[in-house]
């Protein structure tokens, strides 16, 4: 494929954003059930399992990526349990593994906003709901929410951009197999390393132009969202 | 009835409320300074707080036992909090909806939304976002949707305190009103005494994370160290009900224990210029300061002071802080009526338990509010 005369590998590109919307999509599930958790716990732990979330952050990727080539290795404990509930498939070097990965490594960009955003709850409104007799999911659903939503844009938008951008941590789980896990980072690197400056350098623009919007987004979300507490 | 003995740890804050007992009907106002443990009984006896421990029952439904707590979802109450918590996503229609439609079947009677919302004063409101509300309307809202959740039990945490003094004073009336039209048992917090006068069917009082007494609001207003004394002095609080708009503007304030019966008393008040709109015969409090009350052996001549009320001495006390005399008048009905005196006058008139006499108090003292 071409854009605007420049050769431009469009797999790559459809892989990386598919990995990172299921990635994000997964996050939102997981990562809102352990923020809510985490900004109500009131014991020691909390100290403890706030770094774990947060660990990502300072880890070399590749020490990530290492860790989870481990622990999802075929013949591993954790292939062994999925074994057992009749899910067989290999766990590392396919698309499986790039999510598994991403969803690791983005953990904290969804948890902390979204954490951020239930410790900042105005709790007499969440009070006034329960005295409306809405129940927890109710009351998660029609009053949190919405008062969180900030949060979760930020988180979602974040997590999406993120892995987007990973390299590390895809490039030790995915392995590099064209078609079936090189994603952008990843053919920007292998353009480089055959010196094939052009293909590099449009697949690196198109990332520099993806990240600046999507950190305008944010921003520009950060300061609309601000919910007025009456 | 409320029953129980509740304890609740915030922070560095401990709640043991020790044993309770007392009758839930009309309001009940927890009444003590900052700090004492007001907000936090109304937590634990709400269940809005899941650390609260300890024994509660209202109308010997169990609602706390130990660990175990009925859910708030559960209890019925109408709460109404310091700031009015209204949802910031809604308008103020949204915000009543948001009550109407989780309320139980079984629950589904008495006044009609409709009346609810006019009685409240807030149909002109209806299509406002929340942000765009001043602090009495948001307050106002939040009073509509307490009703409108069609509570067995009404909570109001300092309702008040936000506000200005003409809201306040617009508020405590329909408050007051909407509580006796209603009938719903209240449970109010406050550390304004006028609120405790206004409103009061009894007073808990608390210090230090503890209840110290329950008392009705006459017993509460009849020891001169009542904690609902300030800086004003003693106060009386007379029950009675509102007459016709005289054409001079004043308005008799009367006790009949009968309706056709000739009127115990009559105090002439003047009109408030904020007060509500008049409704004769309906029933009001008349708060007097004992300091505007004066006394005398026989009903004077040549005065222009209207009220001069008959009654009888019950006894005299002295203010051990001013050194000033109190003297406790009973009036023709029974109620209560006090007087702050010098004590030289005390002295000069000779007065003791048992005479009668006449309480003189200026028009300009009282309002119908």
């Amino acid at each position: 494929m071409q854009i605007m005369g420049y050769p431009l590998d469009i797999d790559p590109i459809l892989l990386t954003l598919e990995v990172a919307t299921i990635t994000a999509i997964v996050l939102l599930l997981i990562g809102t059930p352990i923020a809510w958790w985490l900004a109500n716990m009131h014991s020691r732990a909390r100290i403890f399992l706030e770094a774990l979330v947060a660990l990502p952050l300072v880890l070399p990727p590749t020490v990530l990526g290492f860790y989870l080539i481990v622990a999802l290795n075929p013949d591993g404990s954790i292939a062994q349990f999925l074994k057992f509930f009749g899910i067989t498939g290999q766990l590392t070097f396919n698309k499986t593994g790039l999510v598994i990965g991403s969803v690791v490594y983005s953990l904290p960009f969804t948890v902390q906003p979204i954490m951020a955003a239930f410790e900042a709850l105005p709790t007499q409104i969440v009070d006034a709901a329960r005295t409306m007799r809405a129940s927890f999911f109710d009351r998660f659903f029609t009053v949190i929410v919405p008062l969180a939503r900030q949060g979760f844009l930020v988180g979602v938008v974040l997590t999406f951009a993120h892995t987007v951008g990973e390299f590390g941590v895809v490039l030790m789980v995915g392995g590099n197999i064209e078609g079936m896990t090189r994603t952008v980072s990843i053919a920007i690197f292998d353009h480089v390393e055959s010196l094939e400056y052009t293909e590099a350098h449009v697949l690196s623009i198109l990332m520099v132009i993806f990240s600046l919007l999507v950190l305008m987004f944010v921003y520009g979300l950060n300061r609309r969202l601000q919910v007025k507490a009456v | 009835m409320f029953q129980g003995n509740l304890q609740l740890k915030l922070g560095n804050f401990e709640l043991n409320s020790g044993e309770f007992a007392f009758d839930s009907s009309g309001v009940t106002v927890l009444f003590g300074r900052s700090g004492s443990g007001k907000s936090t009984l109304l937590r634990a006896m709400s269940g809005l707080d899941k650390h609260a421990r300890g024994e509660f029952k209202f109308n010997d439904e169990i609602w706390q036992s130990g660990k175990k707590a009925l859910p708030v979802e559960q209890r019925d109450i109408g709460f109404v909090f310091q700031t009015a918590a209204l949802l910031p996503n809604k308008n103020v229609q949204g915000n009543l909806d948001y009550a109407i439609k989780r309320i139980p079947k079984q629950r589904q009677h008495g006044p009609s939304t409709e009346e609810i919302i006019e009685r409240v004063g807030i149909r002109h409101l209806l299509n406002r976002p929340v942000d765009n509300l001043s602090g009495g309307e948001r307050q106002r809202v939040a009073i509509a949707r307490a009703l409108l959740t069609r509570p067995r039990l009404l909570m109001m945490d300092e309702p008040l305190s936000a506000l200005d003094w003409r809201a306040k004073s617009e508020l405590l009336l329909l408050i007051e009103s909407v509580i006796a039209d209603y009938q719903i048992p209240t449970l109010y917090i406050t550390h304004a005494p006028v609120e405790v006068e206004r409103l009061a069917n009894r007073v808990v009082f608390m210090a230090d994370g503890r209840i110290t007494s329950v008392e009705s609001l006459a017993e509460a207003t009849s020891r001169i160290d009542s904690p609902l004394f300030t800086e004003e002095g003693p106060v009386s609080v007379v029950h009675g009900q509102l007459g016709e708009i005289d054409p001079d503007g004043l308005i008799a304030f009367e006790s009949r224990q009968q309706p056709e019966a000739e009127p115990a008393f009559t105090f002439w008040l003047n009109r408030a210029e904020h007060s509500s709109p008049h409704t004769p015969g309906a029933k009001a409090r008349l708060r007097v300061l004992a300091r505007d009350v004066a006394i005398a052996r026989h009903r004077p001549e040549g005065l222009s002071m209207l009220n001069q009320i008959p009654a009888r001495i019950e006894r005299i006390e002295a203010d051990p802080q001013t050194h000033r005399q109190v003297v406790f008048l009973t009036l023709n009905d029974g109620q209560t009526l006090i007087a702050e005196l010098s004590r030289r006058s005390v002295n000069v008139l000779n007065l003791s338990a048992d005479q009668s006499v006449f309480a003189l108090v200026k028009t300009a003292a009282l309002l119908d509010q």
